[in-house]
């Protein structure tokens, strides 16, 4: 560690039982100034109960708008180490899948280009390379697209899209998580690269209902497997779990949400009409349960965490669609919405607060849906929808009782 | 495309515009957009707007800002950046 490195507020953050960002960056103060001013201007932070980063919002790399979030120190003459310290973001892999190679690949890159600090993964899912100066930006960028790689979303883009790892591993994935995330990132590279939105969009994508990528809370437009028929039962395994003194009732049946579960140490039913797709009873017996075999994916729009307005949960608007390449129907959908967003939302303003603003009725009629009794988020919960047809229907027998 | 707006003559407007508020106003490329629309309507259409937007990157005549939400400005040295 750097000899000079004071850090006693920091190194509380050492103590007890976690992974301490502090003690990571320590261990590269030796060989990195970077780190070691990093380290310090943060204790200063804590000092003083203040931030010294100034935001650098123009840097970036010739004809992208986004990948690179611009940071200066506040304190340049005090720590010349972090004068500017802009953070790249690396376009993950589907699903996060690397090989070694292409690990180190990235990790010469960013030693010979910034500090070596990176964060695996940042919360939208890119690579996240910590700490480089403006005349490295476009080194960068060089040295990353020789290799194959890209920069992801910043700012008011789409951001890259992210999924779980499908089905690669996962038996539970009801469509390709991996190939649709791929597909979306190669279709939209415009939407991605070059901001053109009110706000941020981001797309991620579940493999089933376990929503491993936390889409439903964590990104405006949420694209999570579902199957439409029956769960698939498998009796001679559900015997062999039975064999083996599984407790039916309390692990499954008593914690079904819609208590749609008949079973006995002899056999199990599912009301499949009333399930709600919770995945609670195939996560409990994976051997004997499986979901059905006519599978797709729900979508839902809103989500976001508390900055402009507070946090939104997503909101079902396709309660099942096919995905299959080459997704035209998705592609469509996305565009819809994208153009409805574009020409009437206002500035920092997400899809879950538009829909807000203008209501769902208006975002339905404008984006071509239909409303479905699977958009009224709670019960007592009035969308205020009004069906035309009911409308002409009513002015039909007012004309044929005159 | 129609034949009466080209591509250039799209981003040379939107140049226009672009450098009128640079200082004032944080243009995103939606205002640009609508601009061009109220001015050609059905003349011309969103694609063409990206195509122009895009030439005015591509050529660094303009840059990405970003200050809360991406925005479309002329280059310049920010008052935040170091030496
Ligand atoms: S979301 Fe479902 S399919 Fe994807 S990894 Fe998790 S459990 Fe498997
Ligand atoms: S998936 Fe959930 S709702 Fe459906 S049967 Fe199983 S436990 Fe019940």
């Amino acid at each position: 560690m750097a000899d000079d490195l004071k850090i006693p507020l920091l190194e509380e953050l050492e103590k007890g039982p976690w992974p301490s960002f502090v003690s990571d960056i320590k261990s590269m103060a030796d060989k990195s100034e970077v780190a070691a001013d990093l380290l310090r201007q943060l204790e200063k932070s804590y000092e003083d109960k203040r931030g010294y980063w100034k935001h650098g919002g123009l840097v970036g790399v010739l004809g992208y708008g986004g990948g690179v979030i611009g940071r200066y120190s506040a304190l340049p003459e005090e720590f010349p180490g972090v004068s500017h310290f802009h953070t790249v973001r690396v376009n993950q892999p589907s699903g996060w899948v690397y090989t070694s190679k292409a690990l180190n690949e990235i990790m010469d890159i960013w030693d010979e280009h910034g500090s070596g600090l990176t964060n695996m993964h940042g919360s939208t899912g890119d690579m996240v390379l910590l700490g480089t100066n403006t005349d490295e930006l476009e080194p960068t960028f060089q040295a990353l697209t020789q290799k194959g790689w890209d920069l992801g979303g910043s700012g008011s883009d789409m951001r890259t899209p992210s999924c779980c790892i499908g089905p690669a591993r996962c038996e539970w994935a009801c469509y390709d998580t991996m190939d649709l995330c791929y597909n979306l990132t190669q279709e939209y590279q415009d939407e991605l690269h070059r901001p053109m939105f009110n706000y941020k969009f981001k797309i991620k994508m579940s493999g089933c209902p376990n929503d491993c990528v936390a889409s439903q809370a964590r990104s405006d437009m949420a694209i999570i497997g579902i199957w439409k028929d029956e769960i698939q039962i498998d009796k001679d395994a559900y015997a062999a779990y039975m064999k083996d003194g599984f407790n039916i009732k309390d692990l499954v049946v008593d914690m079904c949400p819609t208590g749609c579960i008949t079973a006995d140490e002899n056999d199990i039913e599912i009301d499949d009409s009333n399930c709600v797709k919770c995945m609670h009873c195939i996560a409990r017996l994976p051997k004997a349960l499986a979901p059905g075999k006519e599978r797709g994916a729900t979508i839902s729009l809103g989500a976001k965490a508390p900055i402009v307005e507070g946090a939104l949960i997503a909101q079902n608007i396709i309660p099942f669609m096919e995905m299959e390449k080459p997704y035209e129907e998705l592609h469509d959908l996305i565009e819809r919405i994208w153009e409805f967003w574009d020409d009437h939302g206002k500035a920092r303003e997400r899809i879950g607060e538009f829909i807000e603003r203008v209501s769902l009725a208006t975002f339905l009629e404008n984006t071509g849906l239909d409303p479905l009794p699977q958009m009224v988020q709670e019960p007592r919960d009035n969308p205020y929808i009004f069906y035309e047809e009911y409308y002409a229907e009513e002015d039909e027998e007012a004309a044929s009782d005159e | 495309m129609a034949a009466d707006v080209s591509i250039d003559q799209l981003a040379d407007d939107m140049y226009e515009i672009v450098a009128d508020s640079a200082g004032k106003k944080k243009l995103k490329a939606g205002d640009l957009t609508k601009a061009m629309t109220a001015k050609y309507g059905d003349a011309i259409t969103r694609k063409d707007c990206k195509a122009a937007i895009k030439q005015l990157i591509d050529s660094g005549r303009c840059v990405y800002g970003y200050f809360g939400g991406s925005s479309i400005e002329l280059p310049r040295t920010e008052g935040a950046a170091n030496e």
